[in-house]
């Protein structure tokens, strides 16, 4: 019992740290976060919108909005992923000297993107105001669903990055290549719906990417107000599967650490 | 509580020379078989049969030159790394004191840091925050407490670093290198508190290449080598034998002039 309550401080402020840093050093931290992926819905709808002309999706609402609401929970998913794989290497003299639980140094820098994504969500549903939209009563029990299944599924998986990392340094490329690639094969430019409709052949192999169901739940969720409970099974399935492989590869690899770091 | 604060029995330690992997995962890949048997068979023995006993309130100097296993045992102790073989108990909260900076987030202010650091060194934030206005008191930095830590310099980083250990009362303290940083006074008042943990008890285990600092502050002395035990003695006998030792071999290895002991050399710790 002790030891869970000091496990909770420790947790609480290695995040308090990575949410101090981000914010202290400039005013502007909370509109940075944004700054991001609103820079990025700009770049996708001029590309396709204003240059190509292509309909990635059936939904009804403008194609701004659509990419904001996939954007967003999107940032999360890949800054953490990012960030975890060389949160041990950067606190190596630590690892090096103190036995805290190593394994509460990704949850913190996961919690630290989760609240930046918690802060993005008024924004989205302000757009979806602005464009004659009502945010729906589901989002209510919807949204904890959801960021519980991409929390497993993002923590799991940082797990797995940042201890492997530390035994292939040159991990960090590969991730983000990997992370580049995984974007593409996931529905946020485009909708499943109208793959199904259009290509229903490869519907199954994108539903094989665990991000893609997430994706895919968030923006009908969050736009249309449907909760679709077969993605989210889908995407608690894969955010338990992550969980577990992580947490197997972490603890083979956990007494590795100070010697290798 | 036993009083056998720290107990290493036939303790045996390997690093697995891990630069065939670190190389890249295009080498370990395209090269997989070779890379796993030279994994294999590169390995770095650090400890070697290695037993002994730190009495509770006892202090134990441990010396020898890079690279004889000095930080592994102290490792062990700390509970960062398991040992191959042998049984390693440790009885009591350990605290390590960092080296200079290690664990501050440049960005953060002192007093932040504190908290920080001394929940990693496993306090509750209730704790810390009951010491805080001691250890803020204790490091003498007045209002660069409030200040990003990045502003500091070396000696302030070191008042800082130092009163977190001295405000966190442990059980077993680790000292891996005493820092000969920060102005006279707070050095006197530092060495001052370490005997104030030893009168009140505390466990310490002290790695350094001072050899002066060795025989003032510890109780016994082991010396290591090449992984194994040498010397293992009262405090001033056994860093006597050793610098005799040390001078032996650099009489012979002229033409450079006769060392002294290797008082206040820098050991580069990063394996």
């Amino acid at each position: 019992m002790a030891s869970l309550r000091y496990n909770l401080d420790l947790l609480y402020e290695l995040t308090k740290k990575e949410l101090r840093v981000r914010y202290q050093s400039s005013m502007l931290g909370y509109f940075w976060s944004l700054l991001n992926p609103l820079a990025m819905a700009l770049v996708f709808f001029l590309a396709f919108k204003i240059v190509l002309k292509v309909n990635l999706t059936d939904s009804r609402w403008p194609f701004a909005l659509f990419l904001i609401a996939g954007l967003f929970p999107w940032q999360w998913f890949s800054n953490s992923i990012h960030s975890s794989t060389n949160v041990y290497v950067q606190n190596a003299s630590l690892i090096r000297k103190v036995a805290f639980r190593r394994e509460l140094l990704p949850l913190a820098t996961v919690l630290n993107d989760l609240f930046h994504f918690l802060v993005s969500i008024p924004v989205i549903l302000g757009l979806l105001l602005s464009c004659g939209g009502v945010p729906s009563w589901n989002l209510l029990y919807g949204l904890p669903a959801l960021i519980l299944a991409q929390l497993l599924l993002t923590y799991g998986l940082a797990l797995v990055v940042s201890s492997v990392n530390l035994f292939f340094r040159d991990l960090g490329n590969l991730i983000s290549v990997l992370l580049q690639m995984l974007f593409y094969l996931t529905p946020i430019l485009y909708d499943l719906d109208k793959v199904s409709r259009e290509r229903p052949a490869i519907v199954p192999y994108l539903k094989c990417n665990p991000v893609a169901p997430l994706m895919d739940a968030y923006r009908q969720l969050l736009l249309d107000g449907l909760f679709r409970a077969d993605l989210f099974v889908l995407a608690i399935l894969y955010g338990a599967a992550a969980l577990a492989i992580g947490w197997l590869i972490h603890a083979r690899l956990r007494w590795k650490f100070a010697e290798i770091v | 509580m036993s009083r056998i604060a720290i107990e290493f029995q036939n303790v045996f330690k390997s690093y697995t020379l891990y630069h065939s992997i670190t190389g890249g995962i295009k080498n370990f890949l395209f090269h997989l078989p070779a890379a796993i048997r030279k994994m294999r068979a590169n390995r770095f023995l650090a400890l070697q049969d290695v037993s002994f006993r730190v009495d509770r309130g006892e202090t134990l100097g441990v010396i020898g030159r890079n690279g004889a296993g000095k930080s592994t045992a102290l490792g062990l102790v700390a509970r960062v790394i398991r040992a191959d073989r042998g049984r390693v108990t440790v009885d009591g909260r350990v605290s390590p004191l960092l080296e200079l900076g290690a664990g501050f987030h440049p960005d953060l202010t002192g007093r932040d840091n504190i908290l920080l650091n001394g929940v990693l060194m496993g306090l509750t934030r209730a704790e810390v925050r009951r010491k805080l206005g001691a250890i803020v008191d204790f490091s003498e930095l007045g209002e660069f407490i409030d200040q990003p830590v990045r502003t500091y310099s070396n000696g302030m980083l070191a008042r800082l670093g130092f009163s977190i250990v001295a405000g966190l009362d442990p059980e077993v303290l680790l000292i891996d290198e005493i820092l000969a940083v920060g102005d006279a006074s707070f050095q006197a008042k530092c060495m001052d508190r370490m005997r104030r943990f030893k009168a009140d008890g505390v466990t310490m285990v002290l790695v350094s290449h001072d050899l002066a600092a060795v025989r003032s502050m510890c109780d016994r002395a082991a010396c290591l080598e090449k992984g194994r035990i040498v010397d293992l003695g009262e405090a001033d006998a056994t860093t006597r034998r050793y610098e005799s030792r040390l001078h032996a071999e650099s009489a012979q290895a002229l033409p450079y002039p006769p060392a002294g002991p290797e008082q206040g050399r820098s050991n580069g710790k990063s394996r």
